[in-house]
């Protein structure tokens, strides 16, 4: 019966008699080896979190799927059904969209602790859902990791940047609107500059309307400009915030992006009516640190 | 047919039958028995949402005062289950508003709960007492504060695990104004800083609390201020326990934990730092309860913690506990009967944590009463599994997830077989198994063979062929959930068992190679079997013999479901869609 099961899934690529064990320790080892080398045909069962019909991109550098696309939302979110009550709320759980650890190339095999050790834990091999452990439980214990190494001090902060962005090579951040019904979680590492963070949450919100962002490439190493604060909050409807590191809610644009990404925790857009007494404090932090 | 008891007899008897499985029984004798047990049903509960319809389940038990519900599969926990796929709220809770308005209690795990859900839910049932979410997703604050202002009879209100859009702190001023008739407030997995005062009062106007669990971002420096604020808690989930303290704060804060004479869990503990330890002494030794699973303590300071602790019943912990603070739990907690063991993932630190096999080991010899385990480990060896299994033949529940796929017997080489084999031997009583590390077809056998109450089975990495499958459906009789991933098998076993499936509530396999024309026949030849074929790729596009990433089939009355995603593919979709030549032995 399992010949023919064998031979039925030759397609496959995966020989069935590197399955059987003829030597135990060669088993793992063999197995390792085949699915290392055929990672193409183990694509074939892969587990992915894309859209459906879509091409995935290689694997791996893979992100979070369905957010790094730049379909529209309206095409990157799978919508509740109008068929059962005709709302079209959506309906997001940002949890999912998992961390680190889960999308990483389905080799289902961790790398030997000693090769392991020399790299950063993240280089390590993983597979989707693999420990089986909750999310909610590793963001907790990944936010309490990156608390412990990041320690409490301020003065610090582009040490403790770099100490994070070493243990942690994805950063996700909530991203918040008011008035959304939902959610998102984005990977702040895959975005180079601020506008390419903007354009990527314009796409994200695009339905509801978000005004221009105003041109934050230019910031550079100024750290602060004011006349493109205000030009920022008079132009346009929504603001983008975030909280930082001691939790004070700032906006997004006025310091350098690498300082930004280090102590950026959360973002929110929020209507700039309500972002206007924001910037006072943006200046006096911006001043500290240079 | 003859009445030989007349109603009021039979519905009193009835009365006395509180667990769901004996009335299932029951309603199953004759028709009158149906009847007479299906009017006094007070307490439903639905394993799956999908296998039977809301309008049905309402309309059967008219005295229906508390619903629980069970949404996406299992593995869904594990992101196995892509976003959007399904186990909405929304249709059970429109059918329960409209034809049963006594209810209660709604109790609903891994479902998908909108913030109209929750609305609705607040508008109307007016004497609701009691919602329990567990690891649901889908509404905000703002839900939550509905029902806590309009829910005024609001007893429960827990949300275990949930991903919640959080708007803030707010909600928690929409309780009455007066007093409130809380029971069990949970909001541990809120991300948000709620206000110390709307805190304070809540607990102050509270008196009937009982169980209180606040979330990460209460800080130290304020527990005492509302733990004085409500003595009489039975069980505690502290919020972060990390923040510094000065002497004064420490005593104030040692005193208050003093005062919680009827304290038996506590959980929370966030971040513990061992010089708090201390403050906890008194109330270790009234604790049945522990939730160590986010103290990041290491030894040898849990030492001084769990040797008080002797009344234990249920410890979660993470592996810096390691081998040594798990001799000492064996020694002090001989009253334990669950042990869950997660991985800190301290290995990535490059710090030592030696939890090893032996730990368990451990705790198997001197626990005698222990019955439920969740170990996370890097690698196990038969001879451990065989001497867990002499020791304990009394687990009920024993998961081991070896972290490391494929890893065999670290001392022989040997797969993990013959361990396995002493486990389903030996506890005769097992209802539910998590196999890990490596195994061959051997294992499934022994397990086929000899776990015969067995209930849920979880796979992953094992097995050679389609001989594992094969086993285990023909094999365990009292199987009703199975759940699969990365093994290599497929059709046959699946088509040869698809009576089987019909007496299971659920199948769950991914990556392995079950091949599109397979579920085909499957579904053509199982009419009241929801067989979901979730892949990426529509399968309509590709050849019968391909194989699908995802299956999840399960018996239903419900018919298929009218609210699947474009990348859930079943039958009923493309009827058109003939079945492949593959024939059925």
């Amino acid at each position: 019966m399992s010949e023919s099961v064998a031979a039925e899934h030759d397609y496959i690529g995966l020989s069935m008699e590197a399955a059987q064990m003829s030597d135990n320790k060669t088993k793992t080892r063999d197995n390792n080896n085949n699915k290392n080398d055929d990672v193409l045909n183990f694509k074939a069962t892969e587990l992915r979190l894309g859209l459906p019909g879509s091409e995935s991109p290689e694997r791996v550098d893979q992100r979070f799927l369905s957010l790094k696309s730049s379909c529209p939302v309206s095409g990157a979110k799978r919508v509740f059904s109008d068929a059962i009550n005709g709302s079209t709320k959506w309906v997001f759980s940002p949890g999912s969209a998992t961390d680190v650890k889960d999308i990483k190339p389905a080799v289902p095999v961790k790398e030997k602790k000693s090769s392991a050790a020399a790299a950063p834990p993240a280089s390590k091999a993983q597979v989707v859902g693999w420990p089986p452990i909750r999310s909610f439980r590793k963001n907790t214990m990944a936010s309490s990791q990156s608390q412990k190494q990041g320690g409490g001090d301020n003065n610090n902060s582009e040490t403790e940047g770099e100490a994070k962005s070493g243990a942690e090579p994805c950063l996700y951040v909530k991203v918040s609107m008011e008035g959304a019904p939902y959610l998102r979680k984005i990977d702040l590492k895959t975005y180079k500059s601020y506008v390419e963070l903007s354009s990527a949450l314009e796409e994200m919100f695009s339905c509801f309307t978000i005004g221009q962002f105003g041109s934050h490439g230019g910031c550079g190493r100024d750290g602060l400009n004011e006349s493109r604060l205000t030009d920022l909050l008079r132009g346009s409807e929504y603001v983008v915030t975030y909280e930082d590191k001691d939790s004070d809610w700032m906006l997004v644009g006025d310091v350098p992006w690498e300082m930004f990404i280090c102590s950026c925790k959360k973002l929110r857009i929020m209507k700039s009516s309500e972002a206007i007494g924001l910037a006072p404090r943006v200046m006096e932090k911006c001043r500290s640190r240079n | 047919m003859d009445r030989r008891f007349p109603f009021k007899v039979l519905e009193h008897i009835f009365s006395f039958l509180d667990v769901n499985e004996d009335r299932n029984s029951v309603s199953m004798v004759c028709k009158s028995w149906f009847e007479t047990e299906r009017r006094t049903r007070k307490r439903v509960f639905v394993g799956n949402c999908y296998a039977v319809s809301p309008l049905k389940v309402a309309r059967r038990f008219p005295k229906m005062r508390s619903l629980t519900l069970k949404g996406k599969p299992h593995f869904a926990d594990y992101n196995l289950v892509p976003d959007g796929w399904g186990g909405y709220a929304w249709p059970w809770i429109e059918a329960m508003a409209a034809r049963r308005p006594l209810l209660e209690e709604i109790r609903l795990k891994r479902m998908v709960v909108t913030d109209e859900c929750l609305e609705k839910i607040a508008a109307s049932f007016r004497d609701f007492k009691s919602l329990v979410l567990t690891s649901c997703e889908g509404f905000s604050t703002d839900g939550i504060a509905a029902v806590a202002s309009t829910c005024r009879k609001l007893r429960d209100l827990e949300l275990r695990e949930c991903i919640v859009d959080d708007l803030g702190g707010d909600w928690l001023t929409y309780f009455p104004e007066t007093s409130t008739s809380l029971a069990s407030l949970d909001f541990s997995c809120l991300d948000s800083e709620v206000k110390l005062s709307d805190l304070e009062r809540l607990l102050s106007r509270s008196p009937n609390l009982k169980s209180l669990k606040l979330n990460r971002s209460v800080t130290l420096d304020v527990l005492a201020s509302l733990l004085r604020r409500a003595p009489q808690l039975v069980e505690l989930g502290t919020g972060s326990f990390s923040d510094e303290l000065d002497p004064e704060e420490i005593s104030k804060l040692t005193k208050a934990l003093s005062e919680l004479k009827q304290l038996k869990s506590l959980s929370g503990l966030w971040d513990l730092l061992p010089e708090y330890i201390p403050v906890l002494y008194s109330v270790c030794p009234r604790l049945t309860s522990l939730n160590l699973s986010y103290a990041t303590v290491q030894m040898p300071d849990l030492i001084d913690l769990l040797s008080r602790c002797s009344k234990l019943q249920k410890l979660w912990v993470m592996d810096l506990i390691e081998d040594k603070g798990l001799k000492t739990v064996a020694l002090c907690c001989k009253e334990l009967r669950e042990l869950r063991v997660f991985p800190s993932g301290a290995d990535l630190d490059e710090t030592d944590v030696t939890l090893t096999e032996q730990g368990l080991v451990s705790v198997s010899e001197g626990c005698q009463k222990l019955e439920s385990v969740l170990y996370f480990c890097v690698q196990f060896t038969n001879a451990a599994l065989v001497s867990i299994a002499k020791n304990r033949p009394n687990f009920r529940c024993f998961r081991l997830c070896v972290m490391e796929p494929f890893a065999p017997d670290y001392r022989t080489q040997q797969p993990l077989d013959e361990g396995f084999k002493a486990i389903v031997e030996r506890c005769k009583d097992l209802r539910r198994l998590s196999v890990s590390g490596l195994l061959t077809d051997k294992a499934f056998e022994y397990i086929g063979v000899h776990a015969k109450k067995l209930r849920m089975l979880s796979i992953a990495f094992a097995g050679d062929s389609d001989l594992m499958l094969h086993h285990l459906l023909s094999g365990c009789e009292r199987l009703k959930k199975l759940e699969i991933r990365d093994c290599p098998f497929g059709d046959t076993a699946l088509l040869e068992n698809a009576a089987k499936l019909e007496t299971m509530r659920s199948l769950w396999m991914s990556s392995c190679f079950v091949s599109f024309g397979a579920c085909k026949q499957l579904s053509q030849k199982m009419p009241r079997l929801n067989v979901e074929v979730i892949d990426e790729h529509p399968p309509k596009t590709r050849p019968d013999s391909s194989p699908v990433e995802r299956i999840y089939i399960y018996r239903t009355v419900a018919g298929p479901r009218q609210d699947t995603p474009e990348f859930v593919w079943t039958i009923h979709k493309n009827p058109e869609v003939g079945v492949s030549r593959l024939s059925i032995r």
